[in-house]
């Protein structure tokens, strides 16, 4: 009996092909949405973690102003130099230092130029970022101290200038600085915020120093605590050497800050669930959307096909099988509905992966809780034209034309 | 009212219909008391309004007395629910209608099939009683045909095939010729005939035309709500 009324939704849904599929949009679009955010941001939020496990626990930032993420907020706090960065490097606690100061130029290469972010840092820098050269070598200490116009370029620096020729040995202008070609850092992919990570020309802090920026600034420093330390104490360690050094009174807040990563993956999981918050609201309100036009739809199809009911219930249906058989429809429909907008769902989601260069990660459970949601609209919102069909006068219906 | 047999069929006593209420209200049956034995073939005339058709519906448990009593086969039908007369209608009842009422686009075998789908036979089944029931009614190697395929005297056969695959105690039919020109009509009243005389299917059938009415054994005819004459019908010379 039950098959006998999903083979009949079939043939009524497949006879009416247009109408179906515009009734069943609702739930097509409202499922692939979901689908197709949630996939992306679980990418997303995969390639985030990959990129903090990347950078290690045991890594700390170091900040000027009590700023910790976000916008930076007005007050002006004393920026840090590289002293503090060779005193931090004295800490026990400490294994290794990476001042980093940064700036935007445009970089040329014979006839090539592109504009990227040129950060200054030590050899450590790659070491703290857990960051490996792929092709030639990082810098020495040597040229580090003595501010060598020496380079190391990201992927994708190295893409837009050299293409696929060798860059080693070669010469690029950073803003009038020609500087040599040492090494090619390995791919990184997308940051936590969509970035491009190789987007970067890297190069001793004391060359950007003094031959681009003219200034002696560190914007922030990383530092990597060594493996035995707890992060609680190599914080505390650092704040005590800083405040120190920055004359903080006794009693008076921090002008500056030192963030954890464990920090770090607490605002990403405080802002992963205020998105799958969202994603379940945005959810919640399309499959309403969806599920009162498949209502719609059914009592419109009750009302043409009232002479059909009383056929049926003359011949012996009873109210629970006409019942049955609308209610299958309405199910079909919408399970009809949550298939198309998963298949859709999912091939927006590798497309958008394939564009925000995140990794593609279906989830099975995601697209059987789609798939088990739009079954759901369909009982919930079929009950209603299919109690009425069942309800029917057979003496009437029979009179319907 | 003569009752021979202590169990008859269909009994009426004392059945009204009403409609409306107050002022407005409608007597369609009043007071009407009569029997239908197991093998009749019976004719209902009478003018538009005279409550045959009610009659015909409360007969066939689609419509229920206001007041008195219905017995179908010694069962009180007037205190059924919905659903139990449903299933009077499916195990004992087949119903033959002036416009066929068949399911457009689905062929003469899936029509005939409908009433079996509700008794719950599998496939095999339901398709060989289907075939069974079209053969008996002279359609066979229609069986894939639409009804829009098929003529009216044609889709008229169909709907009796699909009002007897379910084995049926009685035969409803309301007009059953109505739609029909005159020599169909006689095809399908001779075949109604044959299935009372060689299946002993009782036959109660509600038309308007004498020549139609003169196919039963016996015509009961109603006006303004009351049975006014219950006859014997002569043979056709």
């Amino acid at each position: 009996m039950l098959w006998d009324a999903v083979q009949l939704a079939f043939t009524a849904i497949v006879r009416n092909k247009l109408r179906s599929f515009l009734t069943v949009l609702g739930v097509v679009i409202g499922v692939a949405a979901v689908i197709a955010m949630v996939t992306v941001g679980a990418g997303s939020s995969a390639q985030v973690s990959a990129s903090v496990e990347r950078l290690g626990t045991n890594v700390l930032v170091i900040r000027p102003g009590r700023v910790r993420m976000g916008p930076p907020s007005g007050e002006s706090a004393p920026r840090f130099k590289l002293k503090d960065a060779e005193a931090l490097a004295e800490l026990s606690v400490v294994g290794f230092v990476a001042p980093q100061a940064s700036s935007s130029y445009s970089v040329v290469a014979g006839s090539a130029n592109t504009s990227t972010q040129v950060t200054g840092s030590t050899a450590d820098y790659l070491t703290v970022q857990n960051w490996e050269v792929a092709l030639g070598r990082s810098f020495e200490p040597g040229e580090e101290a003595a501010g060598t116009a020496v380079c190391v370029l990201g992927q994708t620096v190295r893409k837009t200038l050299f293409g696929g020729s060798d860059p080693l040995g070669e010469t690029i202008r950073v803003r009038g600085l020609a500087c040599q070609v040492i090494g090619v850092l390995s791919s990184r992919g997308a940051g936590s915020f969509g970035q491009d990570q190789d987007d970067l020309v890297l190069m001793p802090i004391k060359t950007l120093h003094r031959r681009l920026q003219g200034e002696t600034d560190v914007t922030s420093i990383q530092v990597a605590l060594r493996k035995s330390v707890a992060s609680e104490d190599g914080i505390r360690a650092v704040q005590t050497l800083l405040r120190e050094r920055r004359e903080i009174a006794i009693g008076q807040a921090d002008n500056f800050s030192v963030t954890d990563m464990k920090d770090f993956n607490q605002l990403l999981s405080g802002v992963n669930s205020v998105m799958s918050g969202l994603l379940s609201a945005v959810a919640a309100v399309s499959l309403l959307v969806g599920g009162i036009g498949i209502m719609n739809i059914m009592l419109v199809s009750v009302t043409e096909r009232t002479r059909e009911i009383g056929i049926r219930l003359a011949v012996g249906a009873s109210g629970a099988q006409v019942l049955t058989q609308f209610l299958v429809e309405a199910v079909v429909l919408s399970v009809l509905g949550g298939t198309l907008g998963i298949a859709l769902g999912l091939a927006l989601a590798w497309g958008g992966s394939i564009f925000l260069n995140v990794p593609f990660t279906p989830s099975a459970l995601v697209v059987l809780l789609a798939f088990g949601f739009s079954a759901v609209v369909g009982v919930v919102f079929g009950f209603f034209p299919a109690r009425r069909a069942a309800r029917l006068d057979p003496i009437e219906a029979l009179r319907h034309q | 009212m003569p009752n021979p047999l202590p169990n008859p069929l269909i009994a009426f006593r004392d059945v009204s219909r009403s409609y409306g209420a107050g002022e407005a209200q409608v007597r369609a049956l009043d007071r009407v008391s009569l029997t239908i034995n197991a093998g009749e073939f019976v004719a209902i005339m009478g003018p538009s309004g005279s409550g045959k058709s009610t009659a015909m519906n409360i007969i066939g448990c689609l419509d229920r007395p206001t007041s008195g009593e219905y017995l179908f086969k010694g069962i009180p039908v007037q205190g059924l629910d919905q659903n139990r007369r449903a299933l009077l209608r499916r195990h004992a009842l087949g119903f033959v209608f002036q416009g066929f009422n068949l399911l457009a686009r689905q062929s003469a075998l899936e029509n005939v099939e409908l009433p079996l789908i509700y008794k719950g036979l599998p496939r095999a089944q339901r398709v060989a009683a289907a075939k069974a029931a079209l053969h008996k009614v002279g359609l066979e190697g229609r069986e894939g045909h639409d009804p829009s395929q098929l003529s009216g005297g044609q889709q008229q056969r169909v709907a009796i095939a699909r009002a007897l695959a379910g084995g049926p105690s009685v035969l409803l039919a309301d007009e059953p010729t109505g739609n029909l020109d005159s020599a169909r009509s006689h095809e399908i009243m001779r075949l109604l005939q044959a299935l009372n005389r060689d299946e002993g299917i009782t036959v109660v059938m509600v038309t308007h035309e004498e020549d139609i009415a003169a196919y039963a054994k016996r015509l009961l005819v109603f006006t303004d709500g009351h049975l006014t004459r219950d006859e014997a019908v002569l043979e056709r010379a």
